[in-house]
């Protein structure tokens, strides 16, 4: 097994390089010019020493080993030095925003509670509301519960977030006047009031995501559960007397949940990135509203490094779902 | 066959003749997806969706850009049966425009994903040496963060197919193209699968040994065997399409201003959501509607085409 987590993790090195070679080919062919808001009397040599203030004067490989060193090898010093007040990096270049002209990475860390305080509570609920229904109708196969959890799952997993985050605001801020539409992000928690207002300002989010998340988990662990409820095993428990309760919540759930917790462990980075349509609505101050207002602005290296956070999640949640397998799953071997 | 007396050596000849054909298998599918309620009910909507859109606007009398400021903002009416938004053009109008346009990206969306992940799916399977290179593409592909790369495509490409297409076909091609490239991967996947499976069958080494071609091979034998799960992907495509083309629209990356689909009238209505909150609801309902229907269609179609569900 720690062969095969190191082997992964090992390969996991080269396909990174790849997806960022890749994210960067794409944005070198990008026709915006940063410099194009800058004013037409400005003469051309000036033009020229900003480009190379940007780092554009340099060929194209130079700049991608460039990105690298700086990513790979000086944002890790940055970090280190922040831990332990050493002091690694100091005078290195760092990635910079051409927005802001400060790194890129301290936009991110200031950005990250709120993506984690929203789409990680929401992934949480949604997998806590998911399990039982599934568990349930499963195990009720065609009885009303079932009938009805299978409709509710279906349109949650076909309606967009955009349509349900914007029919609640009509409905519950517009209409009624319970929650605000606006996430406020400058909100802190001090006492019990101000928590009221932080849980009303999270529950409309929260709750988009969490019904998207819930629907998808709890039709993967139906058809699981329903996989395993036919099997031999189940009628041998049951005909050596068990009680319902063991055969179903012991067997079949310890044996259900094998697929299942790799597909919730491989949907956790796929909710970073689709959480940027929910962060939209909601105008929460997130990653994902970071990313869209990058690329509104033409600002490569923000979006670079950012697309190349969210498939660096993308990577190690795959590794994390590959190992989970092996060791939930002892008829898996990977050695 | 030790006992000779009990074997009638021409038995099989003196059989009663069967007096129908036999059943097809599309029979039989079509037998067992009846049974699917909400399948069938999926279906039907479906397809009044696509009459709407396709007939709906050579019958309904406004033009979904005709701009009667003196009639805007209105409410429901006889004349405008949705109403008509803040520069008095007929919703409804625009609505099936819109739909068209929504209905015709997700398809050829999906069509353009098919053929890639068929075309590649196939390669990988039947060809032992290509498969190993090809599924690693496709596990790289499967890496990429999907969303974000789509916005920076959008953002890349806009302008130079504006330029050559014209600012409606440029932004349809590049979305088709886009969506297509980026969602072919689960298809390569299960036909891959498929394949593998059939090529070690008899029927394959029959055809390999009376010299069938490689091609021949591909497009006479194991294409109509993978036909069901493409069929299933289809319908699972042709949705995704549509929420990402919806998606991108809400994004503001989407099509032109003026130019609607469900996603862009949907991110037009909330600027009015205050004011005229039912504008967000008759584009997120098609949207949703739509996506509804598709997906339970590919839910009875996966069982109908499984034999091991049907007749059942």
């Amino acid at each position: 097994m720690l062969t095969f987590t190191v082997r992964r993790l090992v390969l996991a090195v080269p396909t990174l390089l790849f997806i960022s070679l890749v994210i960067f080919l794409l944005l070198e062919l990008a026709p915006g010019d940063p410099m194009a808001q800058v004013p037409l009397t400005v003469p051309p040599e000036v033009k020229e020493k900003m480009r190379e203030a940007l780092g554009l004067g340099q060929p194209m490989h130079v700049r991608f080993l460039k990105w690298l060193v700086q990513f790979f090898w000086v944002e890790p010093q940055v970090l280190f030095d922040h831990i332990f007040g050493t002091g690694f990096a100091e005078g290195k270049l760092r990635v910079l925003s051409w927005q802001t002209r400060s790194p890129v990475m301290d936009i991110v860390v200031q950005r990250i509670p709120q993506t984690l305080w929203v789409v990680g509570l929401s992934y949480v609920i949604g997998v806590l509301i998911a399990l039982p229904i599934g568990i349930y109708s499963a195990y009720r196969q065609y009885s009303i519960f079932d009938q009805v959890g299978t409709f509710i799952s279906m349109i949650g997993f076909s309606v967009p977030t955009f349509f349900t985050g914007v029919l609640l605001i009509v409905i519950f801020s517009v209409n009624l006047g319970w929650f605000p539409s606006i996430y406020d992000t400058t909100h802190k928690v001090t006492d019990w009031d101000s928590f009221v207002f932080q849980m009303r300002q999270l529950a409309m989010p929260v709750f988009v995501l969490a019904l998207y998340n819930a629907a998808q988990i709890s039709r993967f662990m139906r058809a699981s559960m329903l996989d395993n409820l036919n099997q031999d095993y189940v009628r041998t428990a049951r005909a050596k007397g068990l009680g319902e309760r063991a055969v179903v919540l012991v067997h079949v759930l310890r044996n259900s949940m094998i697929p299942v917790v790799t597909v919730i462990a491989l949907g956790a980075p796929q909710v970073f990135a689709g959480a940027i349509i929910t962060e939209q609505v909601f105008k929460v101050n997130g990653l994902g509203h970071l990313l869209i207002g990058a690329i509104e602005a033409n600002d490569l290296p923000t979006v670079q490094t950012l697309t190349f956070i969210f498939a660096l999640l993308i990577v190690l949640f795959n590794i994390i779902a590959d190992v989970l397998y092996g060791i939930l799953d002892p008829r898996i071997r990977y050695d | 066959m030790t006992d000779d007396t009990n074997v009638n050596p021409i038995g099989a000849l003196s059989d009663p003749m069967p007096s129908a054909p036999p059943r097809s298998q599309w029979v039989a599918v079509w037998e067992q997806f009846k049974t699917h309620k909400g399948a069938l009910l999926g279906g039907i909507i479906f397809l009044i969706i696509l009459l709407a859109v396709t007939i709906g606007p050579w019958v309904w009398p406004y033009d979904p850009t005709y701009i009667d400021i003196r009639a805007r903002n209105q409410g429901p009416s006889f004349a405008h049966p949705l109403g008509t938004d803040q520069l008095g053009r007929d919703t409804l109008a625009r609505m099936m425009a819109g739909g068209q346009v929504s209905v015709a990206v997700g398809i050829t969306a999906m069509l353009l994903a098919l053929v890639l992940g068929s075309f590649i799916g196939v390669l990988a399977g039947f060809f032992k040496r290509l498969d190993g290179p090809l599924m690693r593409l496709t596990d790289l592909f499967l890496a990429l963060p999907l969303l974000p790369l789509l916005l920076v495509m959008v953002l890349l490409f806009r302008d130079p197919l504006n330029a050559a297409f014209g600012p409606e076909t440029g932004i349809f091609i590049l979305i088709v193209c886009a969506i297509g490239v980026t969602s072919w991967m689960p298809t390569a996947r299960i036909v891959r699968g498929d394949v593998l499976a059939l090529k070690e069958r008899e029927f394959v080494l029959a055809a390999r040994s009376i010299g069938t071609k490689n091609t021949k091979m591909i497009t006479r034998h194991i294409l109509p065997n993978v036909l069901s799960p493409i069929m299933v992907s289809a319908t699972l495509g042709i949705a995704n399409a549509i929420i990402t083309e919806s998606a991108l629209s809400f994004l503001g990356l989407g099509f032109p201003p003026d130019f609607p689909t469900w996603g862009r009238l949907l991110f037009d209505a909330t600027d009015y959501l205050q004011q005229y909150p039912e504008r967000v609801f008759w584009p997120g309902l098609a949207i949703s509607l739509t996506v509804l229907s598709v997906n339970y269609l590919g839910d009875g179609l996966r069982d109908a085409l499984d034999p091991r569900i049907r007749g059942r």
